[in-house]
């Protein structure tokens, strides 16, 4: 009986059906918190939560109109540390270098991406916050690019590959030099998927709250100068999450479900954009 | 979300050179702008290794070896000792690894080897946006969803069921370091599925075949020539998983209930490396409290680094080992 070819197509069968329930219970965090998040954020999401400022405690309504501008004059910041870096070294990781040199240099981008972004708050708190003696979006944004630059630099250079290497062998035939080459052939013809590694890079960090707490800082008001310290929507969504009043819990429910959308929103649109080969790669 | 697995590189690149080797002055600058950007990896290493033993050498100094093994946290009096932290750490990321760990291989044995093809991109698609949910969200549905629920059922169930071991004993607040464990879970199945979806797929298809051919059925297969031969890689995405979870901070922070202290209870509320650094770091308002926290930091740097050099060596060499795999 016990390895008759009925019990082990039994067998099988069992396994396909407990790995699929597996399956189902991997993707049922996203459904609960996804139906949480639409069920006590929507009724609180309207047209003064992304026109006024957040009130004082007891005061009813109120929105936070700068945390989200104040999250994207982050992410901005962000991306003028991450971008040039991230993808430059990725240009040179697929354009140059030697076999074991870019091993290595991938090693430690890896491993890189892999330090807690807490840390990332400690180290740029010790850089700038305690040196310049003030909590600001500066640290906040350097913070969140530092954490940018390894995942641009390892989604750029994968994207560099899939150009075909007939339109550099085509280029250089032709007596364009190696580094115009790479910007107006390679990289121009990935312009595509390098787009797509940056957006999904800032939507990777659009919703990290850890690197903010100590360089952000966070503000009730607006910020009229960067060097002070900034709102930022994952901080709010924190502080608010913790604090003992209900309408400011239901401000948080507000605030994520506007943060999750912002973020699902960019990562469908970035693979309706980029063609199937460019998807994989992400 | 870069591939675990180096995919096949193509050979053009020593042709390339061949033919045209960086000349002239504008190759030369871009060649070396572009190094000195790839550079930055390693800088940053760097970089974040000095200003954590920079910011925590005084701590360093006045607590040695001490800071490591002692459990008072005491800021009043200027006695710190990281042991609580160390154990609410290991602790909850154990309990994750316990759930998450089967759950993540058998879903990516399921998308890879068991599941009808249609169904294989929606649920691939579903686990990268639960990858994509803030840490910071997921910790506000587990303070006003999963806590209570967790205090009303399940943890009554299991304390009447193992409530004579010390593991599931004493009383029950709802914040835990089960609860911790948990929440961190969620925020590691996607990435071991992920990760261990990629190396599964990276097994050769003669694996397979050769197994089919011998009268295996699907499960067989799986079992015999995917598994076997992707253990290697598998358990690198798991020490990958260990890496995050031991980094892991607004979630834990919002669930764990944030006391220092060692208790065998699971039910007990815990605290963890990271997640002190997040409560306390704004208010630590003498020198030696502020270093006391970057060396917490330090600690929590270097094991993580450990957990992630240990799983990118396995994952790397798990590569190499595919190539040389598919040649014989």
């Amino acid at each position: 009986m016990k390895n008759s070819h009925l019990w082990r197509k039994t067998k099988s069968a069992l396994a396909s059906a407990a790995s699929f329930v597996c399956a189902l219970l991997v993707i049922a965090p996203l459904a609960l918190v996804f139906l949480h998040l639409l069920r006590s954020g929507a009724s609180a999401v309207n047209w003064s939560f992304f026109t006024e400022l957040p009130k004082p405690v007891g005061v009813a309504g109120g929105g936070m109109v700068n945390a989200i501008a104040g999250s994207f004059e982050l992410l901005g910041l962000a991306a003028l540390v991450g971008v040039p870096v991230g993808v430059f070294g990725g240009v040179y990781l697929a354009e140059y270098g030697t076999v074991r040199g870019n091993w290595l240099l991938r090693f430690v981008a890896d491993v890189l991406n892999g330090v807690p972004s807490i840390i990332w708050g400690v180290v740029v708190y010790g850089l700038v916050v305690l040196r310049f003696k003030s909590f600001s979006a500066y640290a906040g944004g350097l913070a969140l690019g530092f954490i940018m630059i390894p995942l641009i630099m390892r989604t750029t250079e994968e994207v560099l590959l899939l150009v075909p290497a007939g339109y550099r062998e085509a280029s250089l035939a032709l007596g364009i030099s190696r580094w115009k080459t790479i910007v107006h052939i390679v990289m121009k013809t990935a312009i595509k998927g390098i787009v797509t590694a940056i957006l999904l890079a800032l939507a990777r960090v659009a919703g990290e709250t850890a690197p903010l707490l100590f360089t952000a800082f966070g503000n009730r008001f607006w910020n009229h100068d960067l060097s002070e310290p900034i709102a930022a929507l994952p901080l709010q969504i924190f502080s608010y999450a913790i604090s003992p009043y209900d309408d400011w819990h239901r401000q948080a429910w507000a605030g994520a479900l506007v943060l999750v959308v912002m973020i699902f929103f960019v990562n469908i649109l970035v693979r309706f954009l980029t063609r199937e080969r460019v998807a994989r790669v992400l | 979300m870069p591939i675990a697995v180096a995919p096949e590189r193509p050979a053009v690149r020593s042709t390339i050179d061949r033919m045209a080797p960086p000349s002239g002055l504008g190759d030369k600058v871009f060649k070396w702008f572009t190094l000195a950007m790839a550079l930055a990896v390693v800088a940053l290493v760097f970089l974040v290794g000095w200003q954590l033993a920079r910011g925590s050498s005084l701590a360093i100094h006045r607590f040695g070896f001490h800071f490591l093994a002692t459990s008072t946290w005491d800021p009043v009096a200027e006695q710190f000792g990281a042991l609580p932290f160390i154990y609410g750490t290991a602790v909850s990321s154990l309990i994750a690894l316990i759930i998450a760990v089967p759950l993540s291989i058998a879903t990516a044995v399921y998308l890879t080897e068991l599941a009808p093809l249609w169904i294989r991109q929606p649920i691939v698609s579903l686990i990268e946006m639960l990858a994509a949910i803030p840490s910071v969200i997921l910790g506000l549905w587990g303070i006003f969803v999963m806590i209570p629920w967790l205090r009303d059922h399940p943890f009554p169930f299991l304390k009447k069921i193992f409530g004579w071991t010390p593991f599931f004993s004493g009383p029950i607040y709802g914040v835990s370091m089960l609860a911790g464990g948990i929440i961190i879970a969620v925020m590691i199945l996607p990435i071991i599925t992920s990760v261990s979806r990629e190396i599964l797929r990276s097994v050769p298809n003669l694996q397979r075949e050769a197994a089919y051919a011998l009268g295996a059925t699907r499960w067989e297969v799986t079992r015999i020539a995917v598994l076997s031969y992707a253990k290697k890689g598998l358990f690198g995405a798991v020490i990958l998983g260990l890496g995050r979870a031991l980094g892991e901070t607004m979630a834990v922070t919002m669930v764990i209930g944030n006391t220092p202290q060692i208790r065998a209870s699971l039910f007990a509320p815990g605290y963890t490396l990271a997640s002190v650094i997040a409560n306390e770091f704004t208010e630590a308002t003498t020198d030696v409290y502020l270093q006391a926290l970057f060396e917490i930091g330090l600690v929590l740097f270097g094991i993580t680094i450990l957990a992630n050099l240990l799983a990118q060596l396995l994952l790397k060499t798990m590569g190499s080992t595919i190539k040389s795999g598919a040649v014989q």
